[in-house]
């Protein structure tokens, strides 16, 4: 019965997204009677599929094995919050959650946003219906969550272990709240298209969602990253995989849309880039999207793959993409010139910003691109690290130098010798910290250049507060410094690991004891443990440094629905790194495999990207801060005006 | 400079980039072009031993062997045409089997040995890597026939 409610939820938000499509339509034209109902088409939408998305959610929590989506990807053993993850854990449940958040998000469009004209406002409550309509019919027509099972089976098959993990569990919700935010980004640009209006207003409205999502954007990826490093056992956090290029590519859009629209908001200029982004990180979500879900890449980590309905994505995506640059030729003439820059100038700065993150963008692009061209040609390649390490680096590296002086520059018009002492520090800090990398030996070219860009960029982050009094400095500020300064901290903890990560692995016994980095571990037992729905073996090391010693537990775990193996690595912490361990198979006379890390640094990635993140947050917050204030100086300026006129 | 020839300026700066970046992947891509091989071209085209590659194909039934060090592995992966000793040392990945799909990036040695620094671990028991596909049955088949004589 809750299925079924489910089901009917569905269908009924559907037509109202059908509704809000035709009447935000008819509403760029004329501010006629329609538009007074797609507001609340998108809102009643919205409760309509979050009570679907409920109904999911309960019938997993009970584990109602009558419906097809929890016997296939559930099963009544499995510890109960993953039961309840494992809603979204399949394809058609992470499907509907895409569109609850979608249509959640036009929800709060057509509530709260007030700064758009109405018209605009109509466009964009038009395209939001447009996109929940595309992913509604896919969920009816070819992914029916809710799909009973003719005959109820008495057990279900269960979840991929590798997703009964709570990061990974909270993984995906991250990265749509990402893709989604950028979605809506998409609808105010093909709202701005439709009446031409490409202004301040159209600025701020867009800024906040942008921000939303690339924090949450930022978030998704990183935790991804620690999920593969820790849960794959490979100790690596990077692969360059199809799957984590997926995510990669909408963030590095939206890094750019970020940037382009402040630019828009501060000074009025880059409107049709601005424009052109938005696009372009809402087709980017949309690829990765298919690309994780078409298994038309190679990947070891796409879950829940079904060609056809790759086939059913990738149409909804060329419609959307192809639509909206269709809309972008006919109407980019209307859009009004921006402003003038010079070239020397935080605006410029901001444009080669862009251009670089284009770059990278176009290169990731091609190099996961690239297999499924060349296949259509019978020709099958993969891509590797090989390639997509050095020619990223190249664009990567230019642009961290970028944004050691650009945050420094003013806008619209600056000289460079007003600025010639803080580049002169950064430059030379740049130079000690090379020569300090070069004179510790060991690393490759590119960490040491890693290092080195990481350092100078750790201490010119800081330089736009410099001679402020911070108690007054904007939280936005505050906010571009920490992202900048987190990005710094991410570049240190990459190239420190990649260039002085120390790896030994052996076949050992009871007793032995390996040397690796400031560590000595010695494995004491293997016992064997048994958790709620596996069983595994478990080794006891001792690692001790200086004196203090630690216990770590690493297991190799089974899984008996469905049968699987995994590795569970166990970590150990400290000040300057991280100690990696993982336990292998029995090899003979007793011994036992064992492979150990020591990861310098490695642990300041993830503390890089939450700062980045946090940086985010801030300027958000800021944003909103200034908005309301400069509201309520407007509404107070209206009263006056109000109250002359009554005088 | 009016707005209109400073978008113009842009547009070409923006351009150029672009540009620049996509004949670098090209370039990039064109040294890539032979990333992965399979045992029957790794045999004809033998690679230098200073590049990265990917080898694929099966591993061959009873070809498993572990040295004595108890975490270094040789085995051979064919692909129904040709058969390439392959040494690992490493923990094998969960579903590593004989008689199965593999990956292995690594480097070939001047004897023709290829010594994998990685075997790409699959994640779950349906995963075959698409360069792998269509060689299966063909490879099977050859493992299987080495098992039964």
């Amino acid at each position: 019965m809750i299925a079924e409610l489910g089901l009917a939820a569905l269908w009924m938000a559907a037509a109202l997204a059908a509704l809000q499509l035709v009447a935000g339509a008819f509403g760029v034209r004329a501010d006629s009677i329609l538009v007074d109902m797609a507001r609340p088409a998108a809102i009643v939408q919205a409760l309509l599929v979050m009570g679907s998305f409920t109904a999911l959610l309960y019938v997993f929590a009970v584990t109602d094995l009558s419906v097809a989506l929890v016997a296939s990807n559930s099963h009544s053993a499995k510890p109960f919050i993953y039961k309840v993850t494992g809603a979204w854990g399949s394809h058609e449940g992470s499907m509907l959650l895409w569109v609850t958040v979608l249509a959640m998000s036009g929800a709060l469009v057509a509530r709260f946003e007030r700064r758009l004209d109405a018209r605009s406002l109509a466009g964009t409550l038009a395209a939001q219906g447009a996109l929940a309509l595309g992913f509604y019919a896919f969920l009816l027509f070819s992914s029916n969550p809710f799909e009973r099972l003719a005959t109820p089976v008495p057990e279900g098959l269960g979840l991929n272990p590798l997703l009964q993990d709570i990061g990974l569990a909270f993984h995906p919700p991250t990265l749509y709240l990402g893709y989604v935010g950028l979605s809506v980004a998409f609808s105010f640009a093909v709202g701005a298209l439709l009446t031409g209006r490409v202004d301040r207003a159209f600025a701020d409205a867009m800024r906040p969602w942008v921000l939303g999502a690339w924090v949450f954007l930022t978030l998704g990826i990183s935790a991804g990253s620690y999920w593969a490093y820790y849960e794959l056992g490979w100790g690596g956090w990077w692969f360059w995989d199809p799957v984590e290029n997926a995510s990669l590519m909408p963030w590095l859009a939206a890094t750019a849309l970020l940037h382009s629209v402040s630019v828009l908001s501060s000074r009025g200029g880059l409107r049709t880039w601005t424009i052109m982004l938005a696009v372009t990180a809402f087709a980017m979500s949309m690829l990765g999207t298919f690309l994780v879900r078409s298994g038309i890449l190679t990947s070891v980590h796409a879950f829940a793959v079904d060609p056809e309905r790759g086939a059913f994505i990738l149409v909804l995506m060329v419609l959307y993409t192809g639509a909206a640059l269709g809309l972008f030729a006919w109407r980019a003439s209307a859009i009004a010139e921006g402003q003038r820059f010079a070239v020397v100038s935080r605006e410029g700065a901001l444009v080669v910003n862009n251009v670089l993150l284009s770059a990278i963008l176009a290169i990731v692009l091609f190099g996961t691109l690239y297999p499924v061209a060349t296949e259509a040609f019978g020709v099958r390649v993969s891509v590797g690290p090989p390639y997509f390490n050095p020619v990223s680096a190249m664009f990567f590296l230019p642009l961290v130098l970028v944004l050691l002086v650009g945050p420094l520059l003013r806008w619209k018009r600056d000289r460079l010798d007003r600025i010639a002492k803080p580049a002169i520090a950064a430059a030379v800090v740049l130079g000690a910290a090379l020569v300090g990398v070069a004179m510790l030996g060991g690393a490759g070219l590119l960490p040491a250049l890693g290092i080195a860009l990481a350092v100078a960029l750790g201490v010119a982050s800081w330089m736009p507060l410099k001679g402020r009094r911070l108690r007054y400095v904007e939280l936005s500020v505050w906010g571009m410094v920490l992202a900048h300064f987190g990005l710094a901290v991410s570049l240190f903890g990459a190239a420190a690991d990649s260039g002085f990560s120390k790896e030994t692995l052996a076949a050992s016994a009871i007793g032995d004891i390996m040397a690796i980095g400031p560590y000595e571990v010695e494995l004491t037992s293997i016992t064997p443990v048994a958790g709620p729905n596996w069983t595994a073996t478990e080794a006891t090391m001792l690692a001790r440094r200086g004196g203090a010693s630690y216990e770590l537990h690493p297991q190799s775990r089974s899984f008996w629905q469905p049968q699987q193996q995994t590795s569970e690595s166990a970590l150990l912490g400290s000040w300057n790194g991280q100690l990696y361990a993982v336990i292998g198979e029995q090899a003979d006379g007793g011994r036992w495999q064992v492979r150990l890390w020591w990861k310098p640094f490695v642990t300041l990635i993830w503390l890089g990207s939450i700062l980045i993140a946090l940086g985010g947050v801030l300027a958000l917050v800021g944003r909103m801060g200034k908005r309301r204030k400069r509201d309520r100086a407007r509404a107070r300026t209206a009263r006056q005006q109000a109250e002359l006129a009554a005088l | 400079m009016k707005p209109k020839h400073q978008r113009l300026v842009l547009v070409a700066i923006a351009l150029a980039a672009l540009v620049g970046a996509g004949l670098l992947a090209a370039w990039g891509l064109r040294n890539q072009a032979n990333f992965f091989y399979v045992p029957a071209q790794y045999i004809a085209e033998k690679p230098a031993s200073d590049r990265l590659i990917r080898l694929g194909g099966m591993v061959e039934a009873g070809s498993l062997e572990t040295l004595p060090d108890g975490v270094t592995v040789t085995f051979t992966v064919g692909d129904g045409k040709a058969r390439v000793p392959v040494r690992y040392t490493g923990i094998l990945p969960d579903l590593f089997v004989e008689g199965s799909g593999v990956v292995a990036e690594g480097r070939r040695q001047a004897d023709g040995l290829f010594l994998a620094e990685n075997l790409l671990a699959k994640h779950d028991e349906n995963y075959m890597p698409r360069e792998l596909e269509g060689m299966d049955a063909e490879a099977k088949a050859d493992t299987l026939a080495d098992t039964v004589e």
